[in-house]
């Protein structure tokens, strides 16, 4: 079967898509001041941002792990009142400008926030600190997570789980050794995903935790603040967050391993 | 030590109720849709019905009827559930995945696997244990899933069509293996083959549209069928009506008439009472015109079918069915519509009660 059935000014269409995609990119790094490439990603405030934010964004996806699965398990599962708006909610970071969760969570966290307040009188505070960052890359991260994984999971079906029951399984062990071996692609991209976005976050950032060096400066935030002073510092560092995004995504996208799932789940 | 169920499920129009011994196979036959594997997955307790109760020796499995409601989750209650397809665990071999019931039963990981072995080599799969399911053949894998399913060691052993899934060549195999396996167990199967029943059940019940309609020892309930899907598998014609003297007055729901049909009564059969008339297609012969004369007798009907059978034409009508060679088939110039009686000699018709 060679026989693609694609029309052939699709495929035009599909390259204006990708230059579309891939000329920013190509144009950024013909910007790049090689010679002085190696000093400027070095310097300390720039691998003070690097750390800090590969730091952050593997916190994020963890959050993002351990809420995500709940998340997308009472999703993809049993159909319950008010499923939909749950989805809904969950989601909604996808569609909001990341500067409006900043400010949302804020008033959630922040010293006059509706949790802060209490917080604050336990002595916990949490805005403008490196746990603000963490939340904020958590927020807008989660729906990726949670989007790829009840998609795996609806997928994936519960007749396993069922079977696993009758041979006595109890839920914990049928959850441990049997959904989550099984959507254990659909989650490792999920959490690609997140990790990828966390570190690209920037919006929620600075509006919830501030851009303090070393604390809550991550990346995105040093280049920006770069971008005023130092255009070529700004690019150098932009091509290094690009190099580590496509290495995480590249990763994940290598082959979907499909091939363990057998004929019988297919059939 | 026996399992009783009474479940009535009412958005699937299922109100059953069934006792299995503890040595006893139960086969469960029946139209699509019947019922049959709500059946199996209320007693599994992967369905919850609306009402009625389940023991399976000491447990309550689940009692829905009394003040204090029981429900025993599935993991609790002692009954693996086999169904069309292996349902092999995809990320584990074939040894982790018979050892999985064990395992979860708390039993080391040397034991269970040691179990899994014993499984799997009972099942004459041993060489396979290293295996993923993936490379596995349909055949194999459902032994593997009949293994894995006998590790957990249940008390009632729930098949559902076990075989259907399966090409011909695998289907016999499995069979005997069940055959094996089966005796001496507690076990309820779900099949749509007469083989499967006579072969591996002690007891065969009958469903239809949600409810039992006949029950009764396999080779009795083949040789002597009361419901007209039971008499379908045995390869015998049906008729059900009153029993007379000298034979049974069916139900005016047959065709639209009551029609007197002349037989051998049998022993038991008192006139008066409910019961069947059973006669083999091979003793219907086809005339065009109505063959007088006593003791025959001759039921007009319109064919619906033609259909090869053996080295004979099944000709179907309704319910009912005659086997005659290609040739008399032929000369009669049989066809689907045709208007032809079929003619039954008195001593070839058995009635009895139903």
């Amino acid at each position: 079967m060679n026989y693609s059935g694609v029309p052939r000014w699709v495929y035009g269409l599909a390259a204006m898509g990708g230059l579309f995609v891939l000329l920013p990119l190509a144009a950024m790094v013909a910007k790049v001041d090689w010679s002085r490439f190696i000093p400027l990603v070095a310097s300390e405030s720039s691998l003070t941002a690097l750390g800090l934010s590969l730091r952050t964004s593997a916190a994020s996806t963890a959050l993002c792990v351990l809420f995500g699965i709940p998340l997308a398990l009472v999703l993809a599962r049993r159909p319950f009142r008010g499923q939909r708006l749950l989805r809904a909610f969950v989601l909604l970071p996808l569609v909001l400008p990341p500067v409006v969760g900043g400010i949302a969570l804020l008033y959630t966290f922040g010293r006059q926030g509706l949790l802060g307040k209490n917080l604050e009188l336990v002595g916990i505070q949490i805005a403008f600190s490196t746990t603000a960052v963490v939340l904020a890359q958590t927020f807008v991260a989660l729906p990726f997570l949670v989007v790829s994984l009840e998609g795996a999971l609806r997928t994936a079906g519960n007749r396993y789980e069922a079977v696993a029951a009758t041979l006595g399984a109890r839920p914990a062990t049928i959850l441990r050794r049997v959904t989550v071996p099984m959507v254990l692609p659909g989650l490792a991209s999920g959490a690609v995903l997140s990790f990828a976005r966390s570190l690209g976050e920037f919006g929620a950032t600075l509006t919830f935790a501030g851009s303090l060096q070393g604390v809550t400066r991550t990346l995105p935030l040093e280049i920006y603040l770069q971008r005023e002073t130092d255009a070529d510092a700004a690019v150098a560092l932009s091509l290094v967050l690009v190099a580590v995004a496509v290495i995480v995504v590249g990763l994940s996208y290598r082959r979907p391993h499909r091939a363990d799932i057998p004929a019988e789940a297919a059939a | 030590m026996s399992f009783h169920i009474d479940a009535t499920v009412r958005a699937r129009n299922v109100d059953i109720s069934l006792s299995v011994g503890p040595a006893e196979t139960v086969a469960i036959l029946g139209p699509n849709g019947a019922g049959k594997s709500t059946l199996l997955s209320v007693a599994a307790g992967l369905l919850r019905p609306d009402a009625g109760s389940a023991r399976l020796g000491e447990r309550v499995l689940f009692n829905l009827d009394g003040g204090s409601r029981v429900w025993t989750p599935p993991h609790l209650r002692g009954t693996a559930l086999l169904a069309q397809e292996p349902l092999l665990f995809p990320h584990l071999s074939v040894l982790e995945n018979v050892a999985f019931g064990p395992r979860s039963a708390g039993a080391s990981r040397a034991q269970s696997r040691e179990t899994a072995r014993h499984w799997l080599a009972e099942v004459d799969v041993a060489q396979l244990a290293e295996r993923k399911p993936g490379e596995l053949s349909g055949g194999q894998a459902q032994r593997v899933a009949v293994a894995r399913a006998l590790a957990a060691s249940p008390e009632l052993l729930l098949l559902d069509e076990p075989m259907s899934a399966l090409d011909i060549h695998a289907a016999p195999h499995l069979r005997r293996l069940l055959k094996r396996v089966l005796s001496g167990r507690r076990a309820v199967i779900i099949t749509h083959d007469v083989l499967d029943a006579l072969i591996l059940a002690d007891r065969v019940i009958v469903m239809e549209k949600g409810r039992i309609v006949e029950e009764g020892p396999t080779r009795e309930v083949f040789r002597r069928p009361r419901s007209q899907f039971a008499a379908g598998l045995a390869g015998v014609n049906l008729l059900a009506g009153t029993v007379t003297e000298d034979g049974l007055r069916t139900s005016a729901a047959a065709g639209g008439a009551s029609l007197h049909v002349a037989g051998h009564l049998d022993d038991e059969a008192e006139p008066g009472q409910p019961g069947v008339a059973a006669f083999p297609p091979s003793a219907v012969s086809v005339f065009l015109d109505a063959a007088h004369g006593s003791p025959r007798n001759s039921f007009p009907v319109a064919i619906t079918d033609l259909e090869p059978h053996g080295d004979h034409i099944r000709v179907r009508a309704g319910d009912l069915a005659a086997d005659i060679t290609p040739a008399a088939s032929a000369e009669l110039g049989l066809e689907p519509g045709s208007r032809v009686y079929f003619v039954v000699k008195a001593t070839a018709v058995q009635v009895y009660a139903a």
